[in-house]
């Protein structure tokens, strides 16, 4: 235990001896969660419709009028022919086309049916889905003004609805900002412990000082720990720091058990640093150590939830986001946080989460080699 | 030009001399790719949803069916009591909870209206959206269903069709997104560390005090790096097309001039770094944690651009992943020719001769 | 006399290149054992065996009674090591260094305090002392390794190079730290290029390719070459090297 002291007296006094890490640690982390989950923004508005109408008809210009009115579209062009419109969706001004087709007004009322077209641009799939849905239930809902306007009330009262009434919970208002706070902050708090983990052992590697320590009767896993606290300890700091922000930005306070959430964190930034530092013991320089986190750290972004749903993975896919540690804690952060989840409710998120500590820990002390 | 040559050579034993690092170069985009490539969609599909059966008739059990039909729902559980959907919605897995409350099917019967109650776990707002719209549809759907019999006036229909991806891939989008990051990251690390290494390591000094000029010193650095970011493009592109089946609809030749352009500003803006840093730690924590998450987002292939505020949107224009993307996604998805993307090719260039006159400055006053 | 290091037929590999062949020789307790030999040569392979850094492929030794397969930990108890590149902590002061390094090795805390004020009394480093060593010159901050790593009074102290790069007179104070540890009983294992610290050590080994060409005192090596100079010793053995320094 005493050599312990001595390892983290140590590696504090080197970490903040170094101005410019700190300072990086501390500032990086605080404007990325002030400005990212501002950018990170699902909520679909603004989407740019080119109309081609062929028709001048009233029809045709209050369908116009109601798609401009709904707050969802945005006119880019009202073109004459549909390649001009095209043109506008090649250079990216415009995400859908609606077409009206000549005597739409005449051939509805004389045929009782009639096809508008619309093409979209498929290549962001939410934008082209969320879009083109939009664009539905604005037409169905004029649609049905159509009808009512035609007939008499009690003949389409005839007909059997049912009224859809939906209800959000946890986000009533459907703020994309409190789905993105506590995920943005986990991905922070991740990459500065993976790294500087990561990072760590290997300097000494290269700088030359391992071998001293190494000629030292110093017990391996005691070497580990006392590369694990300091960071840990950052990892907390880190943690504390952007949930300040959180609630001082964005009004975000945690719905669930604050210790509960330290909790996880205090086991998951185990895992984290465990990986960094097993990264650490196979690699010979710093410029190794940096790449292969960065493999982990893309993979573990993209893979983890943060931006798309797991759910609608492949199994393969999913698989891998199951060996994801940060997957467990973004599902955690927003669970507490937004839903006030319980300990029961991430018993099994701590399990996944305590193994990986053990196996990456365990790992990184076997790999560790005093002797070559 | 001989001497210049010499430094090349060094440059690339020194590249190639580190298995560990060569293979993560080239392994990282290829792997990166069929993942992202394969993995990433924005398609919502197989949610978990929750249904509530107060009324345990004909109607709601048909609706039931429906919904489990779906490809977009998982149908977990059925009637469970209401207080159940909470600890369902807690526990994480539940995203959305559908109450048929007592008597659907009779009040539907005989007052032509019944409600349902669809309750979605909005912490996530596009899914639950996204989510409830789909439930509404099906509904809807069953409703004309019923409806069938009777005659329905004026009504207009939509034909809807898909354009440059018609199946909704998620790789025709992130394809080009995850080309953009890699490259830009891997090149700005390269660069950057094997420029602060010599720095560190003090050999920096050596080739300054050669009678070299330093410009050309850090141009032989640069060579490698975009020969290897070269190979590394072809892979992506070979890639994209033989294993994900993404089409190149416009000029491959026009494709490589312009990845070459934006790995010449990605390699800059490394020059750039570099200049600034101290040491390998430093250029490492700048390259990685200041532009990972920034380059993801602003590049715009997450998150629609003209959705962020005012600042923000000026902000990504300075972000150079951002026209890359742009460019790829029109040569490669759209099949447009350079008339289409000379403001974009053009905004590239500026960016790029802006990293390297800063850094060159910088650069002879720490010479002077 | 007692030998604290003893080795027969050690012999390291990598792949197809014998770094160290078939070494045998025995150091003994209290001696200052020079270990000469061109760059190359296999100096730094044998003492990384000996000092538990490095498994040896055949052969065996002990180190302080120590086996060095199987008993690396008890032998780093028992020595104390200086590398070739100097390894305490830049980013760290004097006096953090010494405060690690004897926390590391179990000093008490009044055993360390007692021992950094000692040294860098003894290293006149007391105005420095709150220094950081990155800023200190080369050849304090190899008196100061030296110190570090005869702290916590260990049998055997392993010197890699301990003197490169240094003035001449500086070296000659390096040796007074070392004589001074000799005589409180420490042994010295010590590499060298300079052949007038050859001259300083009780014995000396000279190893040529790999293996060791010639081994005792200074006096008797000049008698048996029939030359007047450890540096004329050494040309002569050398000469015969094929392996080219690097």
């Amino acid at each position: 235990m005493r050599t312990i002291r001595f390892l983290l007296e140590k590696e504090f006094r080197q970490i903040f001896r170094n101005k410019t890490l700190v300072a990086m640690i501390m500032v990086v982390p605080v404007v990325q969660l002030l400005i990212l989950p501002l950018a990170a923004n699902y909520e679909v508005k603004n989407i740019n419709i080119s109309i081609v109408n062929h028709d001048n008809s009233d029809y045709a210009r209050h369908l116009i009028t109601r798609i401009t009115a709904s707050g969802y579209f945005r006119l880019t062009s009202l073109n004459t022919t549909f390649d001009e419109a095209l043109a506008h969706i090649e250079s990216d001004e415009a995400d859908l086309i609606l077409k009206i087709p000549r005597n739409f007004e005449k051939n509805l009322v004389r045929e009782n049916k009639q096809k508008l077209f619309v093409a979209v641009n498929a290549i962001n799939g939410v934008k082209a889905n969320l879009g083109g849905a939009y664009l539905a239930t604005i037409i169905r809902d004029f649609n049905q003004d159509l009808m009512l306007e035609w007939f008499q009330p009690s003949r389409t009262s005839q007909q059997p609805v049912i009224a859809v009434t939906p209800t959000n919970w946890y986000n009533p208002y459907l703020n994309y900002r409190l789905f993105m706070v506590p995920g943005i902050l986990a991905i922070l708090v991740t990459m500065i412990g993976g790294y500087l983990s990561a990072l760590n052992i290997v300097k000494e590697k290269e700088v030359g000082t391992i071998e001293q320590i190494n000629v030292t009767p110093i017990r391996k896993h005691h070497f580990i720990v006392g590369k694990l606290i300091p960071f840990w300890v950052l990892g907390m700091v880190v943690f504390t720091l952007g949930l300040l922000v959180g609630w001082l930005a964005y009004g975000i306070t945690p719905e669930g058990n604050l210790g509960l959430l330290y909790g996880f964190l205090a086991l998951y930034l185990l895992a984290v640093l465990g990986l960094g530092l097993l990264i650490s013991t196979y690699t010979d320089t710093q410029q190794q150590a940096m790449f292969i986190a960065f493999f982990f750290m893309m993979i573990f972004i993209l893979m983890s939830g943060l931006f798309t749903s797991i759910d609608s993975m492949p199994s393969w896919a999913k698989v891998i986001s199951r060996l994801n540690p940060v997957s467990y804690f973004i599902d955690v952060m927003r669970m507490v946080v937004l839903k006030g989840s319980g300990l029961a409710d991430i018993i099994p998120h701590m399990g996944a989460v305590f193994v990986f500590a053990i196996v990456f820990n365990t790992w990184a002390i076997v790999n560790y080699r005093k002797t070559s | 030009m001989r001497q210049f040559l010499t430094f090349i050579k060094k440059e690339f034993s020194h590249v190639l001399r580190d298995r560990k690092t060569l293979l993560i170069l080239f392994g990282l985009p290829v792997v990166q790719i069929i993942i992202f490539g394969f993995a990433l969609s924005n398609e919502v599909k197989n949610a978990k949803i929750v249904v509530v059966d107060y009324a345990k008739d004909d109607v709601s059990r048909q609706i039931m069916n429906k919904i489990e039909a779906s490809r977009y729902f998982e149908l977990e559980k059925r009637s469970l009591a209401h207080h159940e959907v909470e600890a369902g919605f807690k526990e994480g897995q539940i995203k959305l909870a559908v109450v048929f409350p007592a008597n659907f099917g009779a009040d539907l019967l005989h007052f032509n209206r019944a409600q349902l109650q669809v309750i979605a776990d909005a912490s996530d707002p596009n899914l639950a959206n996204t989510l409830t719209n789909y439930l509404s549809t099906i509904v809807m759907d069953y409703q004309l269903a019923l409806n069938e019999n009777q005659a329905v006036p004026l009504q207009i229909g939509t034909e809807v069709r898909m354009l440059y991806n018609p199946q909704l891939k998620g790789a025709h989008n992130f394809v080009p997104g995850v080309m953009a990051l890699v490259l830009m990251l891997v090149c700005v690390m390269m660069t950057s560390i094997s420029i602060v290494r010599e720095k560190e390591l003090g050999t920096m000094e050596i080739l300054l005090v050669s009678p070299f000029k330093p410009v050309l010193v850090i141009l032989s650095k640069a060579v490698p790096y975009l020969i290897l970011s070269l190979v590394n493009v072809a892979s992506i592109l070979l890639l994209s097309v033989f294993v994900l089946d993404l089409p190149v609809k416009g000029s491959v030749l026009l494709l490589f001039a312009e990845s070459t352009l934006f790995i010449i500003t990605s390699l800059s803006l490394g020059l750039l770094i570099s200049v600034r840093a101290q040491t390998q730690q430093t250029a490492m924590l700048i390259s990685m944690m200041g532009m990972l998450l920034p380059t993801l987002l602003f590049s715009g292939f997450m998150f629609p651009i003209e959705n962020m505020p005012k600042v923000l949107q000026y902000i990504s224009n300075a972000v150079p992943a951002k026209w890359y993307y742009i460019i790829v996604k029109s040569i490669m998805i759209k099949g447009l020719s350079l008339s289409a993307i000379w403001k974009e090719t053009l905004i590239l260039f500026g960016i790029t001769m802006f990293f390297l006159m800063v850094s060159l400055k910088n650069f002879k006053i720490r010479l002077a | 006399m007692e030998a604290v290091i003893k080795t027969d037929k050690l012999t390291k590999r990598f792949g197809d290149f014998i770094a160290t062949n078939n070494i045998t020789f025995e150091v003994y307790a209290g001696e200052i054992f020079g270990f000469l030999g061109a760059n190359g040569a296999g100096k730094t392979t044998a003492m990384r065996m000996l000092t538990g850094l490095s498994t040896p492929s055949s052969g065996s030794a002990t180190v302080a009674g120590f086996d060095v397969y199987r008993e690396t930990e008890r032998i780093k108890k028992n020595i104390g090591y200086m590398s070739q590149k100097f390894s305490l902590y830049e980013d760290l002061t004097v006096m953090e260094n010494i405060r690690f390094f004897g926390g590391i090795y179990g000093l008490s805390d009044k055993a360390i305090k007692e021992k950094s004020d000692m040294l860098v009394e003894q290293l006149g480093l007391a105005s420095e002392k709150k220094k950081l060593v990155g800023a200190l010159p080369l050849g304090w901050k190899q008196k100061l390794s030296f110190s570090v790593a005869v702290l916590h009074d260990p049998k055997i102290v392993f010197l890699d190079e301990p003197t490169g790069g240094v003035d001449p007179l500086t070296r000659r104070q390096f040796w007074d730290l070392i004589y001074a540890a000799t005589s409180r009983g420490v042994t010295v294992f010590v590499t060298t290029h300079y052949m007038d610290e050859a001259e300083y050590c009780n014995r000396i080994s000279i190893m040529v390719d790999g293996s060791i060409k010639a081994l005792d005192t200074p006096y008797n090596l000049k008698r048996e070459f029939g030359v007047g100079s450890m540096d004329e010793v050494f040309y002569k053995l050398a000469r015969e090297a094929r392996r080219s320094a690097d």
